[in-house]
């Protein structure tokens, strides 16, 4: 059985923002899902409204079994959500925050208790309990939303941006605190993320969007296969004549997918190492010079460019322009 | 309804325990009805001996008046916790959640009703101590309690419904600052009605600060006028009901533009 399935969702901001334009996944009872994508492609959206924060203006969603629009109240018992902003309340201590969350919940106050003292420890929150959250470091605020997202045990958690803005050795942690969540306790998750380790870390299916649209959808093996080998990464000195670039590396055994975008040239090698020297003998004999060559192992960047035709940096100031505030879609 | 409630009291206790932790806020909760009371009781001591003025003591006037206004201002701060919310994205998380979308409201309409009891009583002590009396007795002093809960549930409610459409600090609390004291002054605070202007007498009939004032003071100096005091209960609960009905319907708005 499916816990999410969406249908055709859609969603329009006035004036201008199309939001998303038509978004379809399923993700099946037990396993990790993951959108990627940039901000501003859609992924927030789409979280606002499997979680019946948010309706969408055409297609329909099912959560847990639920209709999001028409069974709203049901699908709020049966989910979890951890928003992009941390929504634990900085004036209450942890344990308070808990605590308010399972009484709307509905929890008994004797099991709430239990399931409080529980969840603190599990998260390593519980020495810090009787402390009011605003004093809080940034690994333990998110600790806490998810515990809180927790208290009344959903069938399905959203993590819309779980390790944005913390410490890489925070960010092991939390990765191995969701895999356990995922493992040990069956949930189906589903979380948004524009860092590809982190979808590849933890996703067993994940869907690429883009503008409000998924192009692409798989397991991370199968997108990684596709994208086998090492991206070459050129800083032009002065602005190419595209065509002549990109017509040069054609030449090149091994080179695939050579983008050019005023001082960048971007291009896919089977091996970077073997592959550079013909790579920069041909850009020399076109009189072609270069500023700095960087090689690497595939990342967002490149699985964007492959199937989005643009790079993800560009994707991302191309979002911060359209939006008109500051908002993340 | 009774869910709303229930959730209501949960969110109350929420604001209730955020605001105990800030002791500044409540050290200046406490002291400004005293200085409201002092000082207006001393820079009008001399009201009493205009002609016609029918009060003998000006505290005695001015109590049902400084607690009103003290609760409309209080009340009218409202807003200020929504938007707050808003921004960290507690609303949010809340709005996810099974609680009762009234309760986002009600929380803190019925927190600061609280605060409105805690500070008229503290006001009732203090006038006691520097002579006022209360010749309505207990029924009159429980009127003007209620009136004032009555009024603040009212503004609360209106101040929080503006805050979820306005979504700003800044123009949340210009709105505010533009109608607070023309409020309080086209009213009878501070002057007996028949010895302010006519037109100010007639926009003082309109205003729900003044009905409020009104029916605590016949309630406090005079008792029993009870047809009186019930008419203008009565408009008040009209109020409560449309700002009750606003902030609702604000709620709606702000999820609908999520």
């Amino acid at each position: 059985m499916n816990a999410i399935e969406a249908e055709g969702l859609t969603k329009r901001y006035p004036p201008d923002v199309q939001a998303l334009d038509g978004v379809s996944f399923s993700v099946p009872e037990g396993t990790v899902f993951g959108l990627l994508g940039p901000n501003g492609a859609g992924k927030s959206t789409t979280v606002k409204i499997l979680t019946t924060l948010s309706t969408p203006d055409s297609g329909t969603a099912r959560v847990a079994g639920f209709d999001v629009n028409r069974e709203a109240a049901k699908v709020r018992r049966a989910i979890g959500v951890v928003a992009q902003n941390p929504g634990v309340d900085g004036e209450l201590t942890g344990r308070e925050n808990l605590i308010l969350q399972g009484r709307i919940h509905g929890i008994p106050s004797a099991e709430l208790r239990r399931r409080a003292d529980q969840l603190l420890e599990q998260f390593g929150l519980a020495e810090a309990a009787d402390r009011v959250a605003r004093g809080y470091s940034g690994g333990m605020k998110r600790r806490l939303d998810i515990a809180v997202a927790l208290v009344h045990r959903p069938k399905v958690l959203f993590l819309d941006e779980p390790t944005t803005g913390l410490d890489p050795e925070v960010r092991a942690a939390m990765w191995e605190e969701i895999e356990r969540l995922a493992s040990e306790e069956g949930l189906t998750i589903l979380l948004t993320t524009h860092y590809l380790e982190e979808a590849d870390e933890l996703a067993s299916q994940l869907a690429i969007v883009d503008r409000g649209r998924i192009v692409v959808q798989g397991s991370p093996e199968a997108l990684k296969g596709e994208l086998q080998g090492d991206a070459v990464h050129v800083e032009l000195a002065e602005p190419a004549q595209n065509g002549a670039a990109t017509g040069l590396l054609d030449g090149v055994a091994d080179v695939r997918d050579v983008v050019v975008e005023g001082t960048v040239l971007r291009a896919r090698v089977a091996n970077g190492a073997t592959a550079l020297p013909s790579v920069m003998a041909a850009l020399e004999a076109a009189s072609v010079s270069v500023a700095s060559v960087r090689v690497s192992r595939p990342s967002l960047d490149d699985v964007y460019l492959r199937y989005t035709g643009r790079a993800f940096a560009e994707a991302e100031a191309e979002a911060s322009r359209d939006s008109s505030d500051e908002e993340d879609r | 309804m009774a869910l709303a409630l229930r959730h209501g009291t949960y969110m109350m206790w929420r604001e209730l325990l955020a605001l105990w932790r800030q002791p500044w806020w409540i050290a200046v909760t406490l002291m400004q009805p005293i200085i409201w009371l002092l000082l207006f009781g001393e820079l009008f001591r001399s009201v009493v001996e205009i002609p016609g003025f029918e009060t003998s003591s000006y505290v005695d006037f001015l109590v049902p008046g400084v607690i009103i206004m003290t609760a409309f201002f209080g009340a009218s701060w409202g807003g200020m916790g929504m938007i707050e919310d808003l921004d960290r994205g507690v609303t949010d998380r809340l709005l996810v959640s099974p609680l009762a979308r009234a309760a986002l409201v009600a929380g803190k309409v019925m927190q600061s009703a609280v605060v409105i009891v805690v500070q008229s009583l503290i006001m009732i002590g203090l006038a006691l101590i520097i002579g006022a009396s209360f010749p309505g007795g207990i029924d009159g002093v429980l009127v003007m309690l209620a009136m004032a809960v009555l009024l603040g549930c009212s503004v609360g409610a209106l101040s929080n419904g503006l805050a979820l459409y306005i979504r700003k600090e800044e123009s949340l609390i210009a709105l505010l600052s533009a109608v607070q004291l023309p409020l309080t002054f086209i009213s009878t605070a501070f002057m007996q009605k028949d010895l302010i202007p006519g037109w100010m007498q007639t926009a003082a009939d309109f205003n729900p600060l003044n009905w409020a004032i009104e029916a605590s003071r016949t309630a406090v100096l005079e008792g029993g006028d009870w047809g009186f005091i019930a008419a203008r209960a009565g408009l008040l609960v009209v109020v409560l009901l449309l700002s009750g009905w606003f902030a609702l319907r604000a709620v709606a708005a702000y999820q609908r533009s999520v």
